[in-house]
């Protein structure tokens, strides 16, 4: 697959801390990439370096095999989609998305209908003359959007893009935002702290930590073969323990659990018990004095678990993963 | 009447009070005549025993303003002096409020300090400074000819060039400090988008700064523009005989002529032409400051 954007050695300080520490990363074309971690990981300063909005202090921007790191953010073909949306608040709609097209020459009818295609495609039809302030925080979302995507540009990055929206609108606008990459065939690359709602929406996801890249895989791989137990404790639940100065993890939901005794299972007492809706944990004190997670699925009749009930756990030994921290 | 009435009533009390009682005390003088008694103008009440029986009133006041081409000329050339001295005002300021918003946080306190500091001296001691600055023996033209770079001193002072130095450094702040707190208020995101979309600098400031700050650009040349046409000081300390100004036809009518009905009108009249801005500022006020 080609290779659209390219991150080549790029480190940025901000006084003496390194907020992205050599990274190196390929973004391939008509992906949909997400950069993962907590706040201060150096995600959102790596995707303003790509924007040009943050000079490198070493490494190179490559856009489609050329050196793009000198080049101002207006020269490039890349487009960002702000965390607080950035609508100009003094021109309507249809102005917001014409203002990037016009810089590109384009005027009159030619002007207008990619204005009106875009609205088309995040379905704001017929809003064209509000202006921001008359708009839902929804709806301001979709003009940000349609502002990045009138201008058909070689890669969209959006940073924190549901920040802003409420849980229930969260969950749409994320199947949209696939539905939309997949139809316009622009590679994307969000930024977010969210798990599921990289694992949601992304081809593949970069972990990110102190300003360096963990892993960078599919949200499958990464959940089921992490590179370490940082990337491993960044997705889902997951139980972790030394063993002879090795770290063993093991997924909640691959453990089996039973008041009948179990082969070559392990003992232990339920020491608290949560309900989760899909499935119930149940945290367990084992004989050796470990406390593990299980996660019970409730077609298992997980109700039948109670705090203070002597119980058996077993897993499959190929469950159990062996990371470097 | 509720505690928060009583307390919306308190301005309303000092507006009546302390603006439009002495208002209507000027607009009544301005239609009597001048004469030699205490106070220098007719009653206004024709009276008949003590007791008033109708009014006396003389339009001979706005007459003559309007057919002595002095008023008329006075009214213009003081327009247009307070329109350049409000337009060189915005050309400094806005660069100056620019780069005050633009500086880092810690060192903007310093440049506002910086801007407000000649307040603490006294305006008409500042105005004689420039005096001192600009007369024949002054200190430019002394190092300018110790200097060699000119033979004889220069006609500085008394110049309609420094009336229009004296109101845009008196009225500079009044510029600055409105054009600050609007530009101190835009988000950078905003800027950062604009470019991102393809705008170079200049199409950034053009498209997005300037129409973003213009409530700020409205507000600063109103501050300066009203008191720069109603300006004595200025004109009558750094000013020469040739610069005409309604402040010092008024000052003039007032205490050389004691023509306390003339200055009245004078002063109606000046009232009037300076409503139009303040109208035209309400008017375009809540469409330029489209901010949820």
């Amino acid at each position: 697959m080609n290779t659209v954007l390219r991150i080549a050695g790029v480190t940025k300080r901000f006084g003496a801390a390194a907020a992205v520490d050599g990274v190196t990363l390929d973004v391939r074309e008509n992906e949909f990439l997400a950069l993962l971690g907590a706040s201060g990981c150096g995600k959102t300063t790596l995707l303003r370096i790509m924007a040009g909005l943050e000079q490198p202090d070493a490494g190179q921007v490559f856009i489609d095999g050329k050196d793009v790191t000198a080049t101002p953010p207006y020269a490039r073909p890349v487009n960002m989609m702000f965390q607080s949306y950035a609508l100009f608040p003094h021109m309507t709609v249809a102005a917001n998305i014409a203002f990037g097209l016009k810089q590109d020459g384009l005027q009159g009818d030619a002007l207008a209908a990619r204005v009106k295609e875009a609205l088309g495609a995040v379905e704001l039809d017929g809003l064209g003359e509000r202006k921001p302030h008359q708009l839902s925080g929804g709806q301001r979302q979709r003009v940000a959007l349609a502002r990045c995507i009138a201008k058909r540009p070689r890669v969209l990055l959006l940073d924190e893009p549901m920040a802003a929206l409420d849980k229930h609108l969260r969950e749409r606008t994320q199947m949209e935002l696939k539905a939309l990459r997949a139809r316009l065939g622009i590679t994307f690359i969000v930024v977010t702290h969210d798990q599921d709602e990289a694992m949601a929406m992304a081809d593949r996801v970069a972990v990110m930590e102190a300003g360096r890249v963990l892993q960078i895989d599919t949200p499958l791989a990464l959940y089921e073969r992490p590179a370490n137990a940082r990337v491993a404790r960044f997705f889902g639940n997951i139980n972790l323990w030394t063993s002879s100065s090795k770290t063993m993890a093991l997924r909640p939901e691959r453990i089996r659990i039973s008041h009948a005794p179990l082969t070559d299972g392990v003992s232990g007492t339920i020491e608290n018990v949560v309900y989760l809706g899909t499935a119930t944990t149940c945290f367990v004190k084992t004989a050796a004095g470990q406390t593990l997670r299980v996660s019970v699925p409730h077609a298992e009749g997980a109700q039948a678990f109670n705090q203070g009930d002597a119980v058996h756990l077993s897993w499959p030994a190929s469950a159990v993963m062996e990371l470097p921290e | 009447m509720t505690r928060r009435a009583a307390v919306l009533a308190l301005p309303w009390l000092w507006a009546a009070l302390f603006l439009l009682l002495p208002l209507a005390l000027v607009l009544k003088i301005s239609f009597a005549e001048a004469q030699v008694s205490v106070p220098p103008y007719s009653d206004f009440f024709e009276r008949l025993d003590g007791a008033i029986v109708g009014v006396k009133t003389t339009f001979a006041n706005y007459q003559l303003l309007f057919s002595d081409s002095l008023y008329v000329r006075a009214y213009f050339s003081s327009s247009w002096i307070a329109f350049v001295s409000t337009l060189l005002t915005l050309l400094l300021g806005y660069p100056m409020a620019y780069a005050i918003a633009r500086a880092p946080a810690q060192r903007r306190n310093l440049l506002l300090v910086l801007i407000i500091l000649p307040f603490w001296t006294s305006f008409l001691v500042r105005i004689y400074a420039w005096m001192g600055l600009l007369r024949p023996t002054g200190i430019i033209n002394t190092a300018l000819q110790s200097l060699g770079m000119i033979d004889a001193p220069l006609q500085l002072l008394n110049t309609s060039g420094a009336v229009y130095l004296g109101i845009v450094y008196a009225y500079l702040p009044f510029m600055v400090l409105p054009l600050y707190a609007r530009l101190e208020k835009l988000d950078g995101a905003l800027l950062e988008a604009a470019a991102d979309l393809g705008a170079k600098p200049w199409q950034v400031f053009l498209h997005v700064t300037l129409p973003l700050s213009l409530p700020g650009v409205l507000a600063g040349c109103l501050l300066v523009f009203i008191p720069a046409v109603g300006e004595f000081v200025i004109p009558d300390l750094l000013g020469g005989a040739d610069t005409l100004m309604i402040g010092k036809v008024l000052w003039a009518e007032f205490f050389s002529n004691r023509d306390w009905p003339m200055s009245a009108a004078v002063t109606m009249v000046l009232l009037v032409v300076l409503v139009a801005p303040i109208m035209l500022f309400q008017a375009l006020q809540p469409r330029t400051d489209q901010r949820p």
